[in-house]
């Protein structure tokens, strides 16, 4: 059986590959049998792995298979969809609530898996918002998203969402320094006003409901990104941080003076004796806080007013700065937790910090000098090693969980494969182009599932079919179960693929939701079965509560509606089986279409401008009788006398 | 081969053991095996209620009850008592089909739809996939008592 898999499979890649033999066929790329065969993913068979693929720009993530790279849904996040009705309906527009009101998009850059013990447990994945602050929690029952919480006193939210190996807190940081509270102030006194931001996010482990615990004022530098320490380390989080120099004008230059910049190391139990001790002060500070209701299957907004602020300036211990070479961009931390690797994207080398020499110098209080009360750790007193020859501009490090760390390397545009202890360079390959981040299944845990590396490219030029001057862009597939690096797919992305997470299939899939029971669905505007099925006016508001089944809409003659009327159509699908949705659009509906999933209830907002007959249709092919599932609407002047009714 | 293996000696227990049939008839036994199924399966459904059910002459109202309410939540959009809708009327249904035929409909409409020659012939003629409406043993009982308590 297998052998006529293979011999069907390979025949035909041997006469291509024969082909294409002349077309120079670099060392790093597996045979193309090879390659094919470990990608290939047979009809009817399932991946291996989920993989969750940010879209950076476009707001939403993800989700694809590997190895086969195959798309299989977008979850919108931060981003409305008039697809599926996200941000538009009125069960969904609480969700883009802000303190600068309803925003419709975002940039959405680092999706993390929440973890227990430091291994991925595949409950919830949580995504930042870089441009509006936030970080979105989606559920990975329904692969929906279920929250987002603004976060005050930041800008530029790009060192976020990183998470403690309990997920006891989602940390995050500000990129983008700014005065606290916001203020009108010259920009030229940068160095007197503005301040950076690490904020603590409360993670409730039965519910997943965030909670904004509390944020701890700090130097105004760049925080860039983070990550939480684990095992022995555990307790500590570090951010890394550019811009010691607080420049705020041609950051290129005026940012890249320092040869080194700083990681810092934040004690967050620490920090919590300090809170218990009532360091911490209450502070002003308007923020929102979207909850999608499971039950009311409904989301709501809370305004929030205050957050509690620990002054580093006022708690000593809390955060030591380990000088880092040179603008340092991501921070990793092993599956051991003891080695801090840091992406100095302008360095020569990688710097790889010790957490037990770090705490010996602590102890020692080998310092070499302090930043408004934070003391700076002598290098030579922390430094583990330091990796040669890494590649042009390393940004990011994933482990494989057998003693190799793996950094990408944006200006060569490579993936450095190097050994932990003796920080000797084994391997490297070519990546296509630019990579940013860079993604081992588990590779952030304690726990690394191993097996690939994806590569995560900014560029893809040559690459694809060309479709103008916007083009795809692209992750790579690599093996790393052997040696040498092997690259078996290149597939394209939706978005900006910033960065990704893998989980084994089998630890999502035994919890995946088919549908919303009906019995179990409490929204407000849900209607019980057909006879239930009605309009109401209220005023100039028109509520139709409709049921939809294959294949048709109760009510589907809806007369009495008047030019400018409220109509809030309240659409319940009664299907109670896997991959029944139904689709609802109007005529000359300015909104969005909706599409409401078995057992759900969903409301979109129609005002008609004109009178005249307007139909209605189901848009998601539901059955054989899909082309039969439409309505008509009757609407009317605002002073005319037709009576509503419906049937 | 295996599965094959599995099924004939699944299907002998069935036989054996399925249904108080002391006297089957044996025009339907051949029709049975022509569709291949058990004489149990071939007059009460293919589904989880594999044997026959006593039920009792007399309605029990509390079940009738509740299966109204279950039938009105979810199986009305397609099942009128006494008009063709997307589905069969049911008023009379009852008296069409055997109690347990009913219930393996309710709870296993897609295995009927695929394995029984009479769900088959209402596929073709409805063009209309019934969905199982996510309801338990229990709930699909009480629609029963419910459409047992409408019949004329």
């Amino acid at each position: 059986m297998k052998t006529k898999k293979t011999i069907l499979v390979l025949v035909p890649l041997l006469i291509l590959g024969t082909i294409l033999f002349n077309c120079s066929q670099s060392k790093e790329t597996a045979s193309f049998s090879d390659a094919a065969e470990k990608v290939y993913v047979a009809p009817g068979k399932l991946d291996e792995f989920y993989a969750f693929f940010s879209g950076g720009f476009n707001g939403q993530l993800s989700v694809y298979g590997l190895p086969s790279g195959r798309l299989f849904k977008s979850i919108s996040v931060f981003s409305q969809n008039p697809e599926t009705g996200y941000g538009y309906s009125e069960e969904t527009k609480a969700m883009l609530n802000t303190s600068y009101g309803f925003i419709p998009w975002d940039d959405a850059h680092h999706p993390k898996l929440s973890q227990t013990n430091g291994v991925p447990d595949g409950r919830w994945i949580f995504i930042n918002a870089n441009n509006t602050p936030r970080v979105a929690r989606i559920d990975l029952r329904t692969f929906e998203t279920a929250e987002i919480i603004e976060i005050p006193n930041s800008a530029g939210n790009h060192g976020s969402p990183f998470l403690t190996e309990n997920t006891e807190y989602v940390v995050a940081s500000t990129r983008f320094s700014v005065p606290v509270p916001n203020k009108d102030v010259a920009i030229s006194s940068y160095k007197e006003n503005f301040k950076g931001t690490l904020s603590f996010i409360k993670v409730d482990q039965n519910t997943g409901r965030m909670d904004l615990a509390f944020q701890i004022l700090v130097p105004g530098f760049n925080y860039d990104l983070a990550h939480a320490g684990k095992g022995p380390s555990h307790g500590w989080a570090f951010f890394t941080s550019y811009n010691s120099e607080q420049a705020n004008e041609l950051l290129e230059i005026n940012a890249s003076k320092n040869d080194k910049d700083f990681i810092a190391a934040v004690n967050w139990k620490e920090a919590e004796k300090y809170i218990s001790q009532g360091k911490a002060k209450w502070i002003d500070a308007e923020y929102y806080h979207n909850v999608f209701d499971e039950e009311k299957l409904h989301a709501y907004s809370e305004k929030k007013s205050k957050v509690l602020v620990l002054n580093s300036k006022e708690c000593p211990g809390i955060i030591y700065y380990l000088p880092t070479p040179k603008s340092p961009h991501g921070v990793d931390v092993d599956p051991s937790g003891e080695y801090i690797v840091a992406g100095g994207k302008l360095a020569t080398v990688i710097p790889v910090h010790s957490f037990t020499k770090m705490l010996k110098a602590i102890e020692n209080k080998d310092f070499i000098g302090e930043v408004d009360g934070i003391p700076i750790l002598r290098y030579e007193s922390v430094i583990a090693g330091e990796v040669e020859n890494p590649g042009l501009g390393p940004l990011h490090t994933e482990f494989d969980g057998k003693g190799y760390a793996y950094t990408s390397a944006f200006v060569s545009s490579e993936i450095v494969k190097w050994k932990l202890g003796t920080w000797e360079v084994v391997d490297r390959i070519p990546t296509y182009y630019s990579i940013g981040h860079l993604m081992i299944p588990g590779g952030d845990s304690k726990k690394p599932w191993g097996k690939y590396v994806v590569a995560l490219n900014k560029i893809t030029k040559d690459r694809y079919l060309p479709t103008g001057p916007e083009i795809c862009q692209a992750a790579q597939l690599i093996d790393i179960s052997g040696d040498k690096m092997k690259l078996l797919l290149d597939f394209p992305t939706v978005g900006e693929p910033h960065y990704a997470q893998a989980i084994p299939a089998d630890i999502l899939i035994k919890n995946n939701k088919k549908f919303y029971e009906l019995e179990k669905n409490k929204n407000p505007y849900k209607t019980n079965g057909e006879k239930e099925a009605k309009v109401i006016r209220n005023g100039n508001e028109v509520h139709v509560y409709m049921t939809t089944t294959r294949t048709h809409f109760k009510p589907d003659n809806i007369e009495g509606i008047k030019v400018g009327d409220k109509v809030y159509f309240h659409i319940t699908n009664l299907e109670q089986d896997w991959d029944i949705p139904h689709g609802f659009a109007v005529k000359g509906l300015n909104n969005s279409e909706l599409l409401i999933m078995p057992g759900q209830t969903k409301t979109i907002l129609w005002v008609p401008q004109k009178a005249g007959i307007y139909p209605f249709y189901c848009t998601d092919f539901c059955s054989a009788l899909h082309q039969e599932m439409q309505g008509y609407i009757r609407v009317s002047t605002q002073n005319s006398n037709v009576k509503l009714s419906y049937n | 081969m295996k599965k094959i293996i599995l099924v004939l000696s699944f299907s002998f227990l069935l036989w054996s053991c399925g249904g108080n049939e002391s006297n089957i008839d044996p025009e339907k036994e051949k029709l049975a095996i022509k569709y291949g199924l058990t004489p149990f399966e071939y007059e009460n459904g293919v589904g989880p209620i594999k044997q026959k059910l006593n039920i009792p002459s007399e309605i029990d109202r509390i079940k009738a009850e509740s299966g109204k309410k279950i039938f009105e939540e979810k199986c009305t959009q397609c099942h009128k008592l006494d008009e063709r809708y997307t589905g069969p009327a049911l008023r009379d249904v009852t008296k069409r089909r055997t109690p347990e035929y009913i219930m393996n409909m309710i709870l296993n409409p897609q295995g009927m739809t695929q394995k029984h020659p009479e769900a088959k012939k209402l596929l073709s003629e409805y063009a209309l996939q019934m969905t199982f409406q996510n309801v338990s043993q229990e709930d699909a009982r009480n629609i029963l008592e419910y459409l047992r308590s409408e019949s004329k």
